[in-house]
């Protein structure tokens, strides 16, 4: 079964807001737009779900609503997450769809107030895709993530 | 501020909604004093609520309305086509613009300013005529009812079947802990708390058609007059009540096809002459509830559908070959129009809105769990039957498993679900493709777990081949029936089902996801688009596979549960209809329950006797001739039924026992249920045997108490005078036995008596000896019924 785990305030102001949340994926640590995030959830057991794209890890039920599961380092082009066990994921609300992003792990939620810069670095493939900017926090750069684009993975691309 | 703006939009739109058909009515009878005052009303509210709200463009429409609507109502004015159609524009105008409020848009204004020229044009030189008496106004019913966003109900919804789930987690503890009773019974009572609750809620998300309905007069008029065709419609059943969301999800398919009845249906008024039709074209849409399903049929009198023609366009379209077409029967020639690709050029350059193609109408009604069906007669008209389930959120499904994966499929679909084991089943592989040959009836064969690439469940039983343990028989909507094998079916449940996030759905297969009891997520399959993605040939399908070949037979039956809890079904040819009777409606006289129906009296039935009038549910029962109800607790689905039972062993109301999807259904039976419908009924014509009676018919009693026995007993009398013949003579005690028999027609004689004692005359009958009285009669002249 799942429990929430920590809430945020809920916000659906379309515009980027300065709360991001701080996650570590495929070992890197990158910030969330905190705007089209319910909460932080640990989930067990994946129903798998074939013939679907191979980010879709399928699904997990949140209380009474369904989560649509998406292996973030399948999205990004890095492999696959283990899928089994207890695992973190970052629930967000995308154009009215529930998904559950899986991450190793959610650090921190900071507010971070400078607007986020171009990305001017030579990134894979896969990251130049999910990442929409760059933002400062304790002294380190890190990359900004769009949650919409994970959803869509590769074949959006 | 925003939000009264919103409420502001809202009550416009339903205003609008509500006033549509008031339109048109008032355009028809400009002299209609209760529609003008309709209309009135709306502009009156909609620049009452501009004036506080700050929206100059619409307090200036509706108040140039407002002053034109008030000189016609004082008499100052004559509406004529031109005026009803500048108030018509105004009325559309104000829509609009507050739609565009609502969505943060804007329209140029110079329309503003014609329509409102348009209003104070003077009048076009109309006939003087007097006004005539403006009939009451109908006083309007005070709606007690909340405004609620359907936010707030949807959230109602998912908490309350967080609680479901929350109670059937807590439900599988108590079982596993062994709670002691009294925690049992606490549990209980929460648990019927819950049921309550969850039937509450989903009833306030029910809301009547007629929210669709009302809008469709004046979409006829519109559609009417742009095709330049006469069209008069006629709506019945508005009080049909649907989740609203899927009465969003029907607006769309029921106007497509009501444009497409009058655009393609309905001939242009000189054509209409010329064939002998009225000049105007009538169409009709009706709604009714039947069992889980909503129907909503429209006629209308049309040119009909010409089922070669449609074959000859997709035989050019390249939809189906000629030798296919020339295999194809009236009926499948006709669903050819829901062949994609078959569309006009018109539907296909219009992509949005109105303009979709009969194929987007039978997807969108079949992604809610419906079925379109058509019928139709050249020359004659069409009848188009949209089926679609009560609710979007609330499915009945069958729970499958295939490899290791779960999947969750609806009821609607499903035929029938056959075991492979034992030989019933043949598997055979025709040039790549598998059939399976069930009773004789080869069906396409599906591997659910090799289309999903999923490998077969361990341990399931098979050959070497692999043969699917469990057939399910499909009938994807307008398609023909094929074979899904799977390794297991669980479960019968009713699955609240969502939208699947859209990577999911971007493969075709899944119509959503579901939560079942066991709290684990799984996806609702859509039997269509498995065929689809298997190549099942969805329409022109195999002659083998039409229902007449079948060898085994089946008859249609209606399932139900009956008062005494017990699953029944009855042959639906007896069934005449399904009614919900109010208590007031049955009534205890003459020594049984009757129910009141459409001004008759019927006998009402029961599988164990009624002793007091309670409302219920009543099958209305007729073999043409005499009806009857039968009471239920509830109907359910109509199913095929193996026509060979298990017998009763002796007679009554049950004829015998069919297994229906594993459970016993016990049939009843038409017979007796008629013998002991028409003993409490008079006797229907057909069946009364002409009785001439030579009897003393000056006697009182002859008259008044003898004759209405025999009369019961199914006989029409006609009293005879002596020398004509006649069927039976009845001699009273002391009548002249030389009435008895005149020569040439010898007639047979009963002898009454008064004395119940037989003293002098043995073969004589005590005359209040009913049953040795008919007996007599019966045997004497045959006919007539016990």
């Amino acid at each position: 079964m799942t429990a929430a785990t920590m809430s945020l305030p809920a916000t659906h102001c379309p515009t980027m807001t300065a709360l991001h949340l701080i996650v570590r994926i495929a070992g890197q640590q990158v910030a969330l737009p905190a705007g089209p995030v319910d909460s932080v959830i640990r989930i067990d057991t994946i129903s798998p779900v074939p013939c679907v794209p191979s980010h879709i890890a399928g699904l997990v039920a949140l209380r009474s609503r369904v989560l649509t599961i998406v292996d973030c380092l399948d999205s990004l082009g890095l492999g696959r997450s283990l899928r089994t066990g207890v695992q973190c994921a970052v629930a967000v609300t995308i154009d009215g769809h529930r998904y559950g992003l899986l991450v190793d792990a959610v650090l921190d939620v900071v507010t971070i107030a400078e607007a986020p810069r171009p990305v001017d670095l030579a990134l894979s493939p896969g990251w130049a895709r999910a990442a929409c900017g760059l933002v400062e926090h304790d002294g380190a750069a890190l990359l900004l993530l769009d949650p919409a684009a994970l959803v869509a993975g590769p074949a959006a691309a | 501020m925003d939000d009264l703006l919103q409420d502001f939009i809202a009550e416009t739109r339903e205003m609008l909604e509500a006033i549509a058909g008031e339109i048109v009515a008032w355009e028809a009878d400009p002299s209609d004093r209760a529609r003008l005052d309709g209309i009135f009303r709306f502009v009156h509210t909609v620049k009452g609520s501009c004036g506080f709200l700050d929206l100059p463009r619409l307090a200036r429409l509706s108040h140039a309305a407002e002053d034109v609507l008030g000189e016609l109502r004082a008499g100052e004015r004559i509406a004529d086509t031109r005026l009803v159609n500048a108030v018509l524009g105004v009325v559309d105008r104000i829509g609009a613009l507050a739609e565009a409020i609502g969505a943060g848009t804007s329209l140029p204004d110079a329309e503003d300013h014609r329509l409102i020229a348009a209003l104070h044009a003077p009048p076009a030189a109309a006939p003087d005529t007097p006004p005539e008496f403006p009939p009451e106004p109908q006083a309007r019913a005070v709606a007690r009812t909340v405004r609620l966003p359907i936010d707030l109900l949807d959230r109602m919804m998912g908490s309350v079947s967080d609680m479901v789930l929350a109670r059937n987690e807590l439900a599988r503890r108590l079982r596993e802990a062994d709670a002691g009773t009294p925690l049992e019974t606490a549990f209980e009572r929460l648990s019927t708390c819950v049921a309550e609750m969850r039937d509450a809620i989903t009833r306030t998300r029910m809301q009547r058609i007629d929210s669709v309905l009302s809008t469709l007069p004046r979409l006829v008029r519109d559609v009417a007059g742009e095709t330049g065709k006469l069209v008069s419609l006629a709506l019945e059943g508005g009080d049909v009540e649907l989740d609203r969301e899927m009465i969003e999800m029907i607006r769309d398919p029921l106007i497509h096809v009501l444009r497409n009845a009058i655009d393609h249906g309905i001939e242009p008024p000189e054509e209409r002459r010329r064939l002998g039709k009225p000049a105007t074209g009538r169409v009709r849409v009706e709604a009714r509830q039947a069992g889980n399903h909503i129907l909503i049929l429209i006629y209308d009198d049309g040119r009909g559908i010409d089922g070669d023609r449609v074959a000859a366009k997709a035989v050019a379209s390249g939809i189906i070959t000629a030798a296919q077409a020339g295999t194809l029967d009236r009926r499948r020639k006709m669903e050819l129009i829901f062949a994609p690709g078959l569309s006009t050029a018109e539907t296909v350059t219009t992509l949005s809105g109105r303009g979709v193609g009969m194929d987007v109408v039978r997807a969108n009604v079949e992604r809610i769990g419906g079925q379109v069906e058509v019928d139709s007669r050249p020359g004659r008209g069409s009848r188009m039957t949209l089926r679609v389930p009560l609710t979007l959120s609330i499915i009945p499904a069958l729970t499958l498993g295939a490899g290791d994966c779960h999947f969750a499929m609806p009821r609607a679909a499903i035929e029938e679900i056959v075991g492979t084991a034992g030989d019933r089943v043949r598997i055979e592989t025709l040039g790549g493709s598998e059939t399976a040959t069930i009773r004789g009836r080869r069906l396409p064969l599906v591997r659910l777990g090799a289309l999903m690439g999923l490998g077969e469940a361990e341990g399931a039983p098979g050959d070497a081949a692999g043969v699917p343990p469990i057939l399910m028989l499909l009938r994807p909507a307008g398609g023909s029936v094929f074979a899904l094998g799977v390794d297991a079916v669980y479960d019968h449940e009713e699955l609240v089902v969502k939208p699947a996030a859209p990577a999911m759905m971007a493969c075709g297969l899944y119509a959503g996801t579901a939560l079942p009891d066991n709290g684990q997520p799984m996806l609702l399959l859509d039997p269509g688009g498995i065929a689809r993605a298997a190549g099942v040939p969805l329409l022109p399908g195999d002659p083998e596979a039409a229902p007449d070949d079948v060898p085994v037979e089946t008859v249609p039956a209606l399932l139900f549960r009956d008062t005494d809890g017990t699953a029944r079904g009855v042959r639906l040819a007896v069934v005449e209809r399904v009614i919900e009777a109010p208590a007031a409606a049955l009534v205890l006289r003459a020594g049984m329950m009757r129910l009141i129906h459409g001004g008759a009296l019927l006998p009402l039935l029961a599988c164990r006797p009624l002793d007091t009038p309670c409302a219920t549910t009543v099958l209305l029962l007729t073999d043409g001739v005499t009806p009857f109800g039968y009471a239920i607790a509830s109907p359910g689905d109509i199913r095929e039924i193996d026509a060979a039972m298990m017998p009763a062993p002796s007679p009554g109301p049950v004829a015998g026992v069919v297994l229906v999807e594993g459970e016993a259904v016990e049939l009843l039976d038409p017979f007796w249920l008629f013998a002991e419908a028409a003993r409490a009924v008079p006797v229907p014509a057909g069946a009364v045997v002409a009785l001439a009676l030579r009897a003393d018919q000056t006697d009182p009693w002859t008259r008044e108490v003898l004759r209405p026995l025999i009369e019961t007993a199914g006989y029409d009398v006609r009293f005879v005078a002596a020398g004509e013949p006649a069927d039976l003579v009845i001699a009273c005690e002391g009548a002249e036995p030389a009435v008895a028999a005149p020569s040439g027609c010898p007639a047979p004689v009963l002898r009454l008596r008064s004395g119940i004692d037989p003293d002098d005359d043995p073969e004589s009958i005590w005359r209040y000896d009913r049953e040795a009285l008919l007996g007599a009669v019966r045997r004497r002249i045959g006919g007539g019924r016990a």
